[in-house]
């Protein structure tokens, strides 16, 4: 089944069917690691990493096909025919982006857990099941298989944290499971509504998309289900199981949740409740507070959450604590492009979405991987006296570059993103802009103070210079990091790539409801 | 005077007929030929020959649909109620294969043909739709569970647990008989359509509201909701781990079928409504309390357990209450909806208990402690763990998933035009994120606490092993393609 605006699309996609197989390999890999044998941790390794190779090259494929931007289906089936459920996959421009970036961020997951050898075929198993889940997620465009799928990806994070975690893994891996399950459970009372208010037996994305919700309706649900995925993204004051799950995780995991979990929560803003519900959006008519719509109250949690976050990192005293808090203030961008409602707004929300799942990345490897698992301290006052410019200077050096990127230095991906946002800010908020620069500025200090205190500092005296020489970088971690700070140097300078694909998507009749609303 | 053929009416009632024959035949057999035999040989024998029975039922039910209503209802045979007599039928299968290799008794020939007979009231009770039979029923249903409760001579706790039950099943007995006589004597007739149709009043009346409370404490003893509940921990934990997922399975779901039966068919018209806003006195506003009580109090009391099966009982009552939305909303999807979610939930609880026996044949115990490690002690029955707790959980792409997500829509589509029901459904939802943290709880044991030093890898037998993954399978494929089991209900 093709819909109209597909056939009028010039340039015809073509056949995407193959983006489906993301899904299919990453739960099947599941079994067979667990099928291998227990003594070999190498074997699991590699087949893992041979599952999230193939996962990236299938979406590396489909970005290839995907030129136009517009919704392509992948696979439509009935599912729960009784019902109206249907398994549906289809992907547009932000899918399409968010795939590819879940590919990028899985390699080079496996690529730093090379040194995992407790309970290795587990790890990879819960590890691969998790990114099934969210290729998954950014597949789905039947509502409930996106719940599934978004579903799906909480178990394992609790138990990826749980068992191969650092700092209090157990309390910060409940914590990581309970919240995203309260968010979802929000989701879920929205979706059961809008499926029972609309009253057409479908929870097709597209179809429930073009229903003229009650807008007294959609003031509730709005803020209910962009709330409940809010969560997940790191919505202020609801981030707090962030930076304790990152601090928490295993660096693939720390990699993965920052990665791409988080930007579930944000794609489901977009994707769910922006889309379903656009008149949530409208003015409420009244003031509270100076409030006078949930535009305005999401823009302004996430503005706090920019700068909350920014000026929290600058005082931690634990270096993965700080990129954890980072990821809140750089999340925070997200959340207020998307409130901006303005067209360079949400491309640069999008954009920064994958700009941040590069970056984060690329940091909580350095963080965890190159750093903390060579040094067993992340206490930025030990650091110091390490004097690890010397020691591990293809660390320092990757942290430096990331460092600079995610704070918008040009020629990275960072700065096409945030520029974007604040644009799009200027145009639908003005004084927020200056906030949120204000965050950006915050971003250089606790960046460089990190940088300083982790890589530069003097050694005070020779006496406390560590004894054994740490091991040398591994080959594994080289072209892991190679791959992120590529994505983000070729994006930086060619942001038109994703911009391409994201345009459009955004102008596809899924968001008609949205910008007819916006001639605010 | 009615007239009818006794053959006709033994063709109707042909698989209870088997059943009870290979109740019989288990002990004879087993009292005749196999007085001196070792105990594996008796079990064998005996297990064979239940399975027999009960696969002789399930085949003749499939022969052929039948459509009968004999005696006032007393006997009503239609494609539904065989549909539900088959799901009986496999639990009871289910159970007896968990059975095979226990320890706790001698008796085994009794004990089978115990759980045959519970077997076979559970059938009658699924195919009837007249107030006696549904009591007697019951009580033949509820004596043989009495006595496979305390089947454990050697735990006080079976003993205490027995007593327990026995003597609130007792009283709530005496509630259901007087809420049944009420209804009689208010109607003139023990058939629900009959009696449905002669209490038709324009407001209720006060014997009628009498009459609505004792039949739902009667029944909500059956299926362990608040405040009726007080039997269940005890009973869940006391009683040996087959008659305990008996009780938390087959059980559940034949009483919530008749539970439905007696109130959407009998008590038609005197529904009520329980919506916000939209109060109007009838059933449908108690079994809302009741049903928003047990969410509440099951999941809040199963977080402070420490005991698996403890666990398990107040996880029950809470599902009992999210049962009881699907009676609530009774719309001709909801008994779908419930009986979807109490199949899935059967299989799921008895696959539990499964493993939980198994834990127990181990380490002697169900505390948290006693599962530390598990995942590298036996890998397969974790992962089976793991997804029945999941399941138990909502956590798709499992069976209860599903289960919620049809029972939560269908009570929101049931008050057409208005959102009537939704505190229900965001107080349902809410609880059971409130649920993954208990459920989590006994899975962090299971995976991340390592195992007490020296223990050994636990020898689980084939079949064991078989049995549990086929349950395991089965929750997980209802899940991803509910269409198997829907296309049936």
């Amino acid at each position: 089944m093709r819909a109209p605006w597909q056939l009028a699309d010039p340039n015809d996609p073509g056949n995407l069917t193959m983006l489906a197989w993301t899904i299919y390999i990453s739960f099947l890999a599941v079994p067979v690691l667990l099928l291998l044998p227990k003594t070999s941790s190498r074997a699991a390794r590699v087949f893992a990493l041979l599952a999230a190779a193939a996962g990236f090259a299938v979406t590396l494929w489909g970005f290839a096909q995907q030129q136009s931007g517009a919704l392509v289906t992948v696979a439509r089936i009935p599912w729960v025919p009784s019902l109206g459920f249907e398994y549906h996959l289809a992907a547009d421009g932000v899918s399409m982006t968010l795939l590819l970036l879940t590919g990028i961020v899985a390699i080079s997951g496996v690529l730093f857990s090379w040194n995992i050898e407790h309970r290795t075929r587990e790890f990879f198993a819960f590890y691969l099941a998790l990114i099934g889940g969210v290729y998954g997620v950014f597949l789905s465009f039947d509502l409930l298989l996106l719940f599934v799928f978004y579903e799906i990806a909480i178990i394992p994070k609790y138990f990826l944290i749980a068992i191969w975690g650092s700092t209090r893994r157990e309390y910060a891996a409940m914590k990581l499971a309970l919240y995203s399950f309260v968010g979802s459970a929000m989701v879920l009372v929205g979706l059961i509504a809008a499926y029972v208010v609309a009253g057409t037996r479908t929870m097709d994305l597209v179809q429930l998309s073009q229903f003229p919700f009650p807008a007294h309706f959609q003031m509730w649900a709005f803020p209910l289900v962009f709330l409940g995925f809010g969560i997940l993204a790191g919505l202020w004051p609801f981030h707090t199981w962030a930076p304790t799950g990152h601090v928490a995780a295993p660096t693939a995991a720390s990699m993965l949740l920052a990665g791409v979990v988080m930007k579930l929560g944000a794609y489901g803003c977009l994707r769910v409740a922006m889309t379903l519900f656009p008149r949530g959006l409208d003015a409420w008519g009244f003031h509270v507070l100076g409030f006078g719509s949930w535009r305005d109250v999401f823009a302004v949690l996430a503005l706090i959450g920019i700068v909350y976050g920014a000026m929290v990192a600058l005082v931690q005293r634990d270096f993965k604590f700080v990129i954890g808090y980072s990821s809140v203030s750089h999340m925070g961008f997200v959340l207020l492009g998307l409130m901006t409602l303005q067209q360079v707004g949400l491309d640069g929300a999008v954009l920064q979405m994958f700009s941040h799942g590069v970056l984060a990345g690329l940091l909580f490897a350095v963080v965890g991987r190159m750093v903390y698992d060579r040094t067993h301290t992340r206490d930025l006052s030990e650091l110091e006296r390490m004097d690890l410019s010397k020691a591990l200077p293809f660390a320092a050096v990757t942290f430096v570059l990331a460092g600079m990127a995610s704070v918008g230095l040009p020629g990275f991906s960072g700065f096409v993103a945030e520029l974007q946002v604040l644009i799009g800010t200027w145009r639908a908020f003005p004084s927020f802009a200056i906030v949120a620069g204000l965050g950006i500025v915050i971003g250089i200090a606790y960046t460089w103070r990190a940088m300083q205190k982790a890589f530069f500092g003097a050694p005070s005296h020779s006496a406390s210079a560590p004894t054994a020489p740490l091991p040398p970088i591994s080959l594994a971690e080289r072209i892991g990091a190679v791959i992120l700070l590529c994505a983000s140097v070729i994006i930086g300078l060619y942001p038109q790539l994703l911009l391409r694909v994201i345009g459009p998507a955004l102008h596809s009749p899924l968001f008609d409801g949205l910008w007819k609303g916006s001639g605010r | 005077m009615i007239t009818f053929n006794y053959l006709d009416l033994l063709h109707l009632v042909m698989p209870e007929v088997i059943v009870v024959i290979a109740a019989l035949c288990v002990l004879s057999v087993d009292l005749i030929f196999l007085r001196g035999a070792g105990t594996r040989l008796r079990i064998s024998v005996g297990a064979m020959l239940s399975l027999a029975g009960c696969a002789a039922a399930i085949v003749w039910i499939l022969r052929a649909a039948q459509f009968a209503s004999v005696l006032d209802g007393m006997l009503v045979v239609n494609p539904l109620a065989q549909r539900m007599q088959i799901a009986v039928l496999v639990l009871t299968i289910l159970t007896i294969l968990i059975f095979i290799g226990s320890t706790f008794t001698e008796h085994i020939s009794e004990y089978l043909a115990l759980i045959l007979l519970a077997t076979v009231s559970m059938m009658f009770l699924v195919t009837t739709q007249n107030l006696l039979v549904i009591f007697l029923s019951l009580e033949l249903l509820s004596l043989s569970l009495y006595i496979l409760t305390a089947f454990n001579k050697s735990s006080a706790r079976s003993a205490e647990a027995a007593l327990k039950y026995f003597l609130f099943g007792g009283i709530s007995a005496a509630f259901l008989l007087f809420g049944f006589s009420l209804l009689y004597g208010l109607s003139n007739s023990t058939n629900l359509s009959s009696v449905a149709g002669s209490i038709q009043r324009p407001f209720l009346d006060p014997l009628l509201i009498v009459a609505i409370v004792m039949t739902m404490v009667g029944l909500g003893f059956k299926v362990a909701a608040v405040p009726f509940h007080f039997w269940a921990p005890d009973v869940y934990q006391g009683a040996p781990a087959p008659s305990a997922a008996l009780i938390a399975s087959a059980s559940k779901v034949a009483s919530f079928f008749i539970l439905y039966q007696v109130m959407v068919i009998g008590l038609a018209d005197a529904e009520g409504s329980s919506a916000w806003r939209g109060y109007v006195s009838g059933w449908v506003p108690l079994a809302a309390i009741v049903a928003s009580v047990s969410m509440v109090l099951g999941n809040l009391v199963a977080i402070l357990q420490t005991s698996v099966r403890r666990l398990l009982a107040y996880s029950a009552v809470a599902h009992a209450g999210y049962m009881l939305l699907g009676i609530l909303s009774h719309t001709g999807q909801s008994l779908s909806a419930l009986l979807y979610y109490s199949i899935t939930y059967a299989l799921t609880v008895l696959g539990a208990f499964g493993v939980v026996a198994l834990v127990e044949g181990e380490t002697g115990g169900d505390r948290l402690s006693d599962f530390a490690g598990l995942s590298r002690r036996a890998p397969l029955p974790s992962l089976c763990m793991l997804i029945f707790l999941l399941s138990l959980a909502g956590i798709p792409p499992l069976a209860g998933f599903f289960g919620k997500f049809y029972l939560f829509t269908t009570v929101m589509t049931s008050t057409p035009g208005t959102l009537g029901l939704l505190w229900l459904v965001i107080l349902a939802v809410a609880m059971s994120a409130v649920s993954l943290y208990y459920y989590l709880k006994v899975l962090k044991f299971i995976y991340v606490t390592d195992p007490p030093t020296g223990a050994a890898p636990i020898r689980v037998s084939i079949l064991k092993q078989v049995v549990l993954g086929l349950i395991a399978l089965s929750v997980v494929l209802l899940g991803c393609a509910p269409n198997l089991l829907l296309r049936w209900l």
